[in-house]
């Protein structure tokens, strides 16, 4: 089992790879069913009767990374830079039976192209699992505050 | 650049057979003209009617950059009418939709109510009124409605210049895409579903309205996004059950040659679809007992002749386009010369089974959203030419892609998918509807 501390500090690395681009193994960090979702509006309960901004599974993960690295990914020549901003991780709840433990994370997001750049802020819910001894995404749900927002592109991941 | 508003047939001269100057782009001018001039001649898409299910609803939008709010009645009519206070002009209802607080329209600043046609229904301290010219005001008159409405099948399209030609002929057959849409509900009804996604785009609205029938760029532009997943899905087992997001996908890297025979159909007035033959939408798999559901509904060769229809876009000169396959449609909401919001709604087929609107909701996440990677190349090939048109020595946008004779007479027909006679077809619409409103009538 880990600590909380365990758990935070996953969190925080779990950004600093998307920060640094470290795609293949941030995609490594994610459980074979996982889920990677930012719904369109509050409350959403589902990403498929209801349109999502992202709603993925590993698979289109993987086209995403793919695609990064694709000469012919014209909307990104130039490529996008992004960072996280955290606030501190809490640990909201830990399934004693399962293991599975809800973490919640406050966070400021920057993604920038040149000229352009897109500021999106909201809460990020890590549901993290155990799987061969390491600490493993489930499911990481976007909360965006400016979910409702008209949104340029948002190419990278949060 | 120069001064077009004094200049009609400088506006005109934008405008030839095969090739567009690029200020209908690039010119705020030519902006303000096309606001108040072409959008105000043509029908434009306001909103569905699913949107405003019982009295009192509203649903807010724009029409030619001027703020609407489409309303149902008391008599259950859908309105639409200026979201501008009689008063002072406020606004009279901000947020995207709601229902109106005892069926009454109250404007925040001064209390004014009207009632849900636009009618004053009460002024505070109306006194204050006696004597003045106040009665023969246009104030007194109330709130704006716009004269010209039609709900066609639940689409609700308004036309802002008093004069012009009729739904009905603006449209024409066209509306056979509709037609198939709303047919494709075992129900015979949609409701808009899923909610709205909103993305922000940097360029001119035709850049996209033109794309829609562009059926030459997705092997390029998409190489990247389609491309990928094929790779991925190549290492499959050949009895692997595809995905529905690979069905998606896949068929943006088709060649050439399923572009061109996909066929595109034109009408008058800037409307067009291609997949007149079969489109990208073909081979998606049947889902449950939908097929049974509409036999049911409408008998087995009907059913047949319905399901057969597989659209791929219709454009809606200039406002709305709409993929009948899989009930999406996208909005074009202008803003300025260089920029434009672009709406995805997705609909429920009243009576089909809950997984096609599971289908177009995640065709339109995968292909439509601000976080789609098909989006983001569409997106940025615009941008490109919003900012790679600045550039001097050639100001022409050449759209000569099988230019020729047949279409020189009225251009109605069915062409090859990869002619760029849907282009074509728009800006001589174009150049007609830019004419101030009056003179509109008279150009056909
Ligand atoms: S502006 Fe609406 S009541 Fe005065
Ligand atoms: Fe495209």
């Amino acid at each position: 089992m880990s600590t909380d501390a365990d758990l935070v500090a996953f969190v925080y690395h779990e950004a600093r790879l998307l920060d640094e681009q470290r795609f293949d193994e941030w995609y490594d960090l994610y459980t074979e069913d996982a889920c990677y979702w930012m719904p369109l509006t509050r409350g959403q309960p589902d990403g498929m009767t209801h349109t999502s901004l992202m709603c993925e599974d590993k698979l289109l993960l993987r086209v995403r990374i793919e695609r990064l690295k694709n000469p012919h990914s014209f909307s990104q020549q130039p490529r996008s830079h992004a960072q996280h901003v955290l606030q501190a991780p809490q640990v909201e709840t830990v399934d004693a039976a399962t293991g599975l433990a809800i973490l919640r994370t406050p966070f400021f997001y920057m993604e920038s192209q040149m000229d352009e750049s897109v500021i999106l802020s909201g809460v990020v819910w890590h549901h993290l699992v155990h799987s061969e001894g390491h600490i493993r995404i489930q499911l990481k749900k976007i909360e965006l505050v400016n979910c409702d927002a008209a949104l340029p592109s948002i190419q990278l991941f949060l | 650049m120069s001064d077009y508003r004094n200049n009609p047939e400088k506006v005109q001269g934008l405008v030839h057979e095969d090739s567009v100057h690029r200020d209908v782009y690039l010119s705020p001018e030519i902006f303000t003209l096309e606001m108040q001039n072409l959008w105000r001649n043509t029908w434009i898409y306001v909103g569905h009617d699913s949107q405003v299910p019982a009295t009192g609803h509203f649903y807010t939008t724009t029409l030619a950059t001027q703020p609407v709010v489409m309303v149902r009645g008391e008599d259950g009519t859908v309105r639409v009418l200026m979201n501008r206070c009689a008063h002072k002009g406020a606004k009279l209802v901000s947020g995207h939709q709601g229902k109106c607080e005892a069926n009454l329209l109250r404007c925040p600043y001064h209390g004014w109510t009207f009632r849900l046609d636009g009618s004053i229904r009460s002024i505070p301290q109306k006194a204050g009124y006696d004597g003045t010219g106040f009665a023969e005001s246009s104030a007194a008159k109330g709130v704006v409605a716009i004269a010209n409405v039609r709900n066609y099948r639940g689409f609700v399209f308004a036309r802002l210049a008093e004069t012009g030609p009729s739904f009905e002929e603006y449209f024409g057959d066209s509306l056979s895409s509709i037609d198939n849409m709303v047919d494709r509900a075992p129900g015979g009804r949609l409701e808009v579903a899923g909610g709205t996604l909103r993305y922000l785009h940097d360029c001119n609205w035709k850049m996209f309205i033109e794309n829609l029938n562009d059926t030459m760029h997705p092997m390029v532009a998409h190489e990247s996004a389609a491309g990928t997943a094929k790779k991925l899905w190549a290492g499959q087992p050949e009895d692997a059950p595809k995905p529905m997001a690979i069905e998606q996908f896949l068929p943006f890297v088709n060649g050439y040659g399923f572009f061109d025979e996909m066929g595109v159909k034109l009408w008058e007035n800037g409307h067009s679809y291609s997949g007149v033959n079969f489109s990208i939408h073909s081979k998606y798999s049947s889902e449950g007992d939908y097929e049974a559901l509409m036999e049911q509904a409408y008998g087995a060769e009907r059913a047949r002749a319905i399901l057969g229809e597989v659209r791929h876009n219709t454009v809606y000169y200039p406002s709305l386009t709409i993929k009948g396959a899989i009930q999406a449609i996208r909005v074009a909401r202008p803003i300025a010369h260089d920029k434009t919001v672009i709406e995805s709604f997705t609909f429920r087929l009243v009576g089909a089974p809950e997984r096609l609107l599971e289908r177009t909701v995640l065709y339109t996440r995968l292909i439509n959203a601000p976080t789609s990677v098909v989006g983001h190349d569409d997106r940025h090939c615009y941008r490109a030419m919003q900012e790679g048109l600045a550039a001097d020595g050639n100001e022409w946008v050449s759209m000569h892609r099988n230019h020729g004779i047949a279409e020189r007479e009225g251009m109605a027909g069915v062409y090859n998918g990869l002619s760029e006679v849907s282009m074509r077809g728009q800006f001589r619409a174009w150049a007609r509807f830019m004419r101030p409103p009056k003179s509109a009538g008279d150009a056909s």
